[in-house]
């Protein structure tokens, strides 16, 4: 995984709630077996309205995409992160996200950052005002600056020091190879087996 | 403190608990398919892993595949490519796998519980956000991305931060008319699609012990519309029974020890839930979305509601923006409105009681003129149940198509998809904006609503059809 530190770009504000992973990625491009290509296919239907936001001339190489709540509702799909970020995107602000998108993006290096609905609603007018304006997500501090907006964001240490560092988590989980083998060892015999012996 | 029947399963299952980190959780059983398995195989030849525990996984073939032609090369190269990748890997890495044609292929999570090997006290993961429907056994199961898949392939565990804890109570017994999607439904527009989110969920209470295991993999399966990690249901008598003698279900000496161990899984007395939420059974009805998420529903008697109405600016932004996608004006009733297409199948609905009960309603009706009504049994052997209890007749002579199993159109990975513009009554989990096909326009509604929706043509429930003579069909459809 690439590491994490702090990133500074212009962002996209998108004004909708519950923007589920079928609107991030439709189902179509699902059947790709790569981690990549997927930047076409980002909020394809969306995308077809040539006033989209981000179909915006201004918005063009923006990479802080800011949210409504519960951004990365339904599916489980990765490839919505994958898609996120083969467009450019770096890094997500919303007020809540949900979880399993959330655990898929800090696992591919794409920030998603919680902030108070209040504070995005302020990122949305500066952002929209002056679609220049660059937006800093800043890890290392744990803050988030705007022009004339500076909050910080809480991300619990372990995650944050992976990302810091760009840690590979099977590579962590191996070195407790010997846990796991101890806990196999004392799994009862009543527990189900997909191959019988 | 006593302790919520999640705890204990995940209290059993911890590796490793160490200052600082998210606990190693041990995985009981990782289910795969084809959409989500190609890059995690891929990972694993890169870093010259191999599979951990391959006699704790099973694949199968589901959301890409065809319903009708089966026996015919896959049309669509793309999805043939995909389901080739995932026989390849499955035999590069030895993984047992039910391709397209196989006895035991179907939806990923209506196989793993028909085999038996969804089971309570279990961890149970898939990547798939529907796997919160093995938590109908007590298991702990929840959907998981491509990177975890890696991981519990390579290492069989995954390092989890912790969760909260919900209690969902239905107190009484619900009404004749209400089903387990119904009461769904009604669960999630009460705690919104966001309203579950860090929590696992426990349904319990009289009602949901009454349900069969069918119905309560259906409330479970709907958790994640909720936001929520995982649903739960304590195992029980009911669970017992569905249990006993499944493929894969322990024997003898195992099974009393199963069953002993099972019977803990329990939420003690004293344990105290995050939050708790009560919901009255004999208050609920027939329930349906008119929305674009989940949370977006009513009773079938209802009205869509006038977006002005939501206190909650981006709940009323996104009411709006629901209307205007589903063609729909605050105030219509829900049984005025038309469907082309009604869809009875999925992970939610495609098992044999949901079919049964469609059928129930569909004998001896015939479906509407201009309404196709597909019906997609979730697995091979629900299938073959249905025909011997001759449900395939009575489907096909009311008119609808009988298909071969898979995930369908519920998400229309394949052919099976809604026309721009074209509505569906369906018994899957999501009205997302384009989920059935482009341009379509879903609503989420239970096996028997749906099937009373295929013979009026709008969306109406069993008991409309008694009085369908008498009745003329409402004005404007």
């Amino acid at each position: 995984m690439e590491a994490f530190t702090t990133h500074t770009g212009r962002a996209v504000p998108l004004r909708r709630s519950n923007v589920d992973t079928d609107q991030i990625i439709p189902a179509h491009w699902l059947k790709k077996v790569t981690r990549d290509g997927f930047e076409d296919g980002l909020f394809e239907a969306w995308r077809r309205d040539p006033e989209f936001v981000l179909n915006r001339p201004e918005r063009a190489g923006a990479t802080v995409l800011i949210a409504g709540p519960d951004f990365g509702t339904g599916s489980s799909r990765e490839h919505a992160v994958w898609a996120l970020q083969n467009y450019g995107f770096k890094a997500v602000i919303s007020s809540r996200f949900a979880d399993i998108f959330r655990g898929n993006s800090l696992k591919n290096g794409l920030l998603t950052v919680i902030l108070d609905q209040a504070v995005v609603e302020r990122l949305w007018e500066v952002v929209e005002a002056d679609p220049g304006a660059e937006v800093t997500v800043d890890l290392v501090e744990r803050v988030v600056r705007a022009p004339g907006v500076e909050t910080s964001f809480e991300l619990d240490e372990n995650s944050r020091q992976r990302l810091l560092e760009g840690l590979d988590d099977i590579s962590l989980t191996l070195r407790h190879e010997d846990e796991i083998a101890a806990h196999e060892a004392g799994r009862p015999s009543h527990k189900p087996r997909t191959l019988v012996p | 403190m006593g302790r919520t029947l999640a705890e204990k399963v995940w209290d059993d299952h911890v590796v490793r608990r160490a200052e600082g980190e998210p606990d190693l959780l041990y995985i009981d059983l990782h289910l795969l398919h084809e959409v989500t398995s190609p890059q995690a195989f891929d990972g694993l030849r890169k870093s010259g892993r191999r599979v951990r525990r391959t006699d704790l996984t099973i694949a199968t073939e589901d959301h890409n595949t065809p319903t009708i032609d089966i026996d015919k090369p896959i049309a669509d190269p793309v999805s043939r490519i995909q389901l080739e990748t995932l026989r390849k890997n499955c035999a590069e890495f030895g993984v047992r796998l039910h391709p397209l044609g196989d006895r035991e292929q179907g939806v990923v999570h209506v196989v793993g519980p028909q085999l038996g090997l969804t089971q309570p006290g279990t961890t149970v993961v898939c990547g798939d956000s529907h796997t919160s429907t093995h938590g109908a056994f007590g298991a702990l199961a929840f959907g998981i991305g491509t990177s975890q898949v890696e991981h519990v392939l390579a290492t069989q565990t995954l390092p989890m931060a912790p969760f909260r804890t919900m209690a969902v109570t239905v107190r009484g017994e619900l009404p004749a008319d209400v089903t387990a999607k119904d009461l769904i439904l009604a669960i999630i527009a009460r705690i919104g699609t966001g309203g579950g989110q860090g929590y696992v969920i426990e349904y319990r209470g009289e009602a949901i012990e009454k349900l069969s295991m069918e119905a309560r993999m259906t409330i479970c399966n709907m958790s994640i519309e909720a936001g929520a990690r995982a649903g739960m249901i304590a195992p029980d008598e009911t669970t017992f029974a569905y249990l006993r003698g499944r493929d894969h279900a322990p024997t003898g000496a195992d099974w009393d020890a199963a069953v002993e161990y099972w019977r803990t899984l329990r939420t003690d007395d004293d344990a105290v839930f995050d939050h708790e939420v009560v919901i009255e059974a004999a208050e609920l009805a027939p329930f349906v979305t008119w929305g674009t998420n989940p949370g977006q529903g009513v009773p079938l008697s209802a009205a869509v509601p006038d977006p002005a109405s939501f206190a909650d600016p981006s709940e009323r932004l996104a009411a709006e923006k629901a209307l205007e996608y589903m063609g729909l004006s605050a105030g219509q009733p829900l049984r005025d409105i038309a469907v082309d297409t009604v869809f009875v199948g999925s992970c939610t609905n495609g098992r044999i009681e949901d079919l049964r009960s469609a059928a129930e309603v569909l004998r001896g009706r015939r479906v509407a003129d201009g309404v196709r009504m597909l019906v997609v049994p979730g697995s091979v052997r629900v299938a073959l149940q249905a025909v011997e209890e001759g449900l395939d007749k009575v489907f096909t002579e009311a008119g609808a198509e009988w298909r071969h199993a898979g995930c369908s159109m519920c998400l229309g990975m394949n052919p099976d998809q809604l026309k721009p513009g074209e509505r569906s009554a369906s018994t899957s989990n999501r009205n997302f904006e384009g989920r059935q096909g482009k341009g379509g326009r879903t609503h989420l509604v239970s096996p028997q609503v749906a099937a009373a929706t295929a013979v009026t043509g709008h969306l109406a429930s069993p008991a409309d059809l008694s009085d369908l003579t008498s009745v003329p069909t409402p004005a404007g459809v």
